[in-house]
């Protein structure tokens, strides 16, 4: 077991690198001058100079790459914000918590809701109660994010002065981002989670166990629901990913600083060190994400422990996590 | 008879009903099965063994499958519904009144499921709960119904495994640790652990390979005997029947076409089914080249005729089977036929 961890940290090393000459390429190709950016209009030709010798632009390609990993590797060091003149790593760390917060108190959120509404579903298939979840899921998947921040904003805070529009530090400013994140994801699990029952208490063990003579409510939730964790951990581990890559729209809406927002400001800004970085750092996570839900997966189901020693299937989850953060 | 039945099935019929089409998977089955006695159920895939054996434990899958008549007395219970349907969206009497019936019924069968009738089911693969020891799987029956503690509970199941071959160490391992034979040892288990009355096995040794299926039967009759277990062998397979069992009753499109104890069926199957299941199987004695199956198909159960159901693939047939259902009779004390032809004149 402890092996097989250690591999997978190790394998973060080939997907990181591949990350990083990805995002550092994509700054190579652009056309644009920071030097431009960086300075007033009314620069001088020498301050450019003098500027892009700074910033190590006039250096060939590969050994800014080096610098650049090197930075990476040895200090933490993702480069300077050109707009800030501040570390991007500090930048990116003070900035951190907040899309955290929302990522995984959403997800907690929608886990609790979305996993027993799932059951009812699979359950009650076919009955009004499967037919209204499913009605819901549907419009729940369909709803855009922002228009769906907005209206809650108009209704909540608006007209009933309930909680406050925008990110303000305090403990209510989070309900309203977290309720609109986790709305999708609601959506999104409770039709997996219905699914995967649905194919589960029609498995021959699930009809075993009613033959023992075990209440309905017990074969569904010690037989059934045991059977469907892997499928909910993969959700929960690519609901987290894909809501750190997305949390620019409701970073924005709510107007909290957050990661999602940075690179989206430092995209517009030509900010390079802050979308590198930014992007690395979010890959980064994504990474270990994926490393803990395939550690997860040997603890939900023990058929896989035994087969551990497959490297196709790691590979596989390793690439997805690269594209994942690239995203 | 001498001894009181233990289990009586009358007249059931049992449908699948879809959208599309209505299966009728067993029609006007009867058949009774005394304490400690073995019953084997033949036929061949889709005759309905399993749907009536998934009846008397009152598992069918509702919906599709409908109980449209018929009654299973266990121990002079009632296990089928006997108030009526509703059969108009507006019965709201009705209704209420079946389905306070049915909850009722159902709690009684939780009591009699895994306690007084088990189920072996066919496949052993999986029939088990992938993510759970298989110790635990045995103890789970054993702390539905003798109230015993968690460890008391483990203890026994240990016993139990012990007793059908496998050692108590194994006890937290998972079923994908075990093969397939190991398996079907632990499904044994689960269904002998409470020490029922009647065994429902379905196709026990299908899944396995010849020199396990041996074993298997071996350490079930062993089992059978100690603990003076009735049992309905559901199979296709006659070798198994002759093994083990001391009635039979060959099941052929979702009705019983002969019963009868081993001397009856086979020394003197009466049947044409039955006579060709015989003709199918190798002869030792005789030497031939090939083996003579039964020309043909089981008629589909969404569309049966109207009158004998081995009709188009018999053999004996005469005009006059066209001319309606034949009834079982009962040529000779005990071995029942349901054939006009093969029973003319032999009427008791």
């Amino acid at each position: 077991m402890t092996k097989y961890i250690l591999k997978r940290i190790l394998y973060i090393i080939p997907v990181m690198f591949g990350v990083i000459v990805v995002v550092f390429l994509m700054k190579a190709a652009t056309p644009g001058d920071p030097v431009l950016e960086l300075l007033p209009a009314t620069a001088t030709e020498e301050q450019k100079d003098a500027m892009r010798e700074e910033l190590g632009l006039n250096d060939p390609l590969p050994i800014q790459f080096v610098d650049y990993v090197v930075g990476i590797v040895t200090r933490g060091d993702l480069g300077t914000s050109y707009k800030t003149k501040q570390p991007v790593m500090t930048e990116i760390l003070q900035r951190l918590p907040n899309t955290l917060i929302v990522a995984v108190l959403a997800m907690a959120l929608s886990q609790v809701i979305a996993t027993p509404l799932g059951i009812l579903a699979a359950v009650k298939q076919n009955t009004w109660i499967d037919n209204l979840i499913v009605f819901f899921t549907m419009v729940g998947a369909s709803l855009p994010t922002f228009w769906l921040a907005l209206m809650l904003i108009d209704l909540f805070s608006v007209r009933l002065h309930l909680v406050p529009s925008m990110y303000n530090g305090t403990v209510a400013g989070w309900v309203l981002p977290i309720i609109v994140v986790s709305f999708g994801a609601i959506s999104q699990t409770a039709k997996g989670v219905r699914t995967n029952m649905l194919e589960i208490i029609r498995q021959d063990y699930i009809r075993t166990a009613r033959a023992k003579g075990q209440k309905e409510s017990i074969v569904i939730f010690k037989h059934g629901f045991g059977n469907t964790l892997i499928p909910v951990i993969a959700g929960i581990g690519s609901g987290l990913s894909g809501q750190l890559g997305g949390a620019l729209i409701v970073e924005t809406v709510f107007a909290i600083p957050g990661v999602g927002k940075y690179v989206a400001d430092a995209v517009t800004a030509r900010n390079f060190p802050a979308v590198q970085g930014g992007v690395i750092v979010l890959a980064f996570i994504c990474t270990i994400i994926s490393i803990l839900v395939d550690v997860m997966y040997t603890v939900a189901d023990p058929r896989l422990k035994t087969n551990l020693m497959a490297p196709a299937k790691k590979k596989k989850s390793s690439k997805a996590a690269a594209a994942n953060g690239g995203a | 008879m001498s001894e009181k039945n233990l289990l009586s099935v009358r007249d059931l019929v049992v449908h699948y009903e879809t959208d599309e089409a209505v299966t009728e998977a067993v029609n006007d089955v009867s058949f009774d099965i005394k304490p400690g006695e073995i019953l084997g159920m033949v036929g061949e895939t889709g005759a309905g063994k399993t749907t009536i054996g998934m009846s008397i434990m009152g598992l069918l899958p509702k919906p599709p499958a409908h109980v449209i008549s018929g009654s299973i007395v266990f121990e002079g219970e009632e296990l089928l519904p006997t108030s009526p349907e509703p059969k108009k969206l507006f019965d709201f009497a009705i209704r209420r009144k079946r389905r306070h019936e049915e909850k009722g019924l159902e709690r009684m069968l939780r009591t009699i499921r895994g306690k007084k009738i088990t189920m072996m089911f066919q496949d052993p693969m999986t029939a088990l709960n992938p993510v759970m020891y298989v110790g635990d799987q045995i103890s789970e029956v054993l702390k539905i119904h003798e109230n015993l503690s968690d460890a008391d509970a483990v203890k026994r199941a240990c016993e139990i495994l012990e007793m059908v071959g496998i050692p108590a160490n194994r006890y937290k391992e998972y079923p994908h640790q075990f093969s397939g034979g190991m398996k079907q040892r632990v499904v044994i288990a689960i269904a002998l652990a409470c020490k029922p009355d009647l065994i429902i096995a379905d196709e026990p040794t299908t899944a396995l390979d010849v020199t396990i299926q041996a074993q298997v039967l071996a350490m079930m009759k062993d089992l059978q005997q100690k603990l003076g277990t009735a049992m309905i062998l559901i199979t296709h397979d006659f070798g198994v029947v002759a093994d083990i069992c001391d009635r039979c009753v060959v099941v052929y499109a979702g009705e019983i076409v002969e019963s009868g104890n081993l001397t009856h069926i086979f020394d003197n199957p009466m049947h044409p089914y039955t006579r060709g299941l015989f003709g199918s199987l190798p002869n030792l004695e005789v030497d031939t080249e090939r083996l003579t199956p039964i020309e043909g198909l089981m008629p589909n159960p969404m569309n049966l005729l109207p009158y004998c159901s081995f009709f188009t693939r018999c053999k004996e047939k005469c005009d006059d089977c066209m001319k309606g259902n034949p009834k079982l009779v009962e040529v000779e004390p005990g071995h029942l036929v349901r054939c006009f032809v093969t029973t003319a004149g032999k009427e008791k």
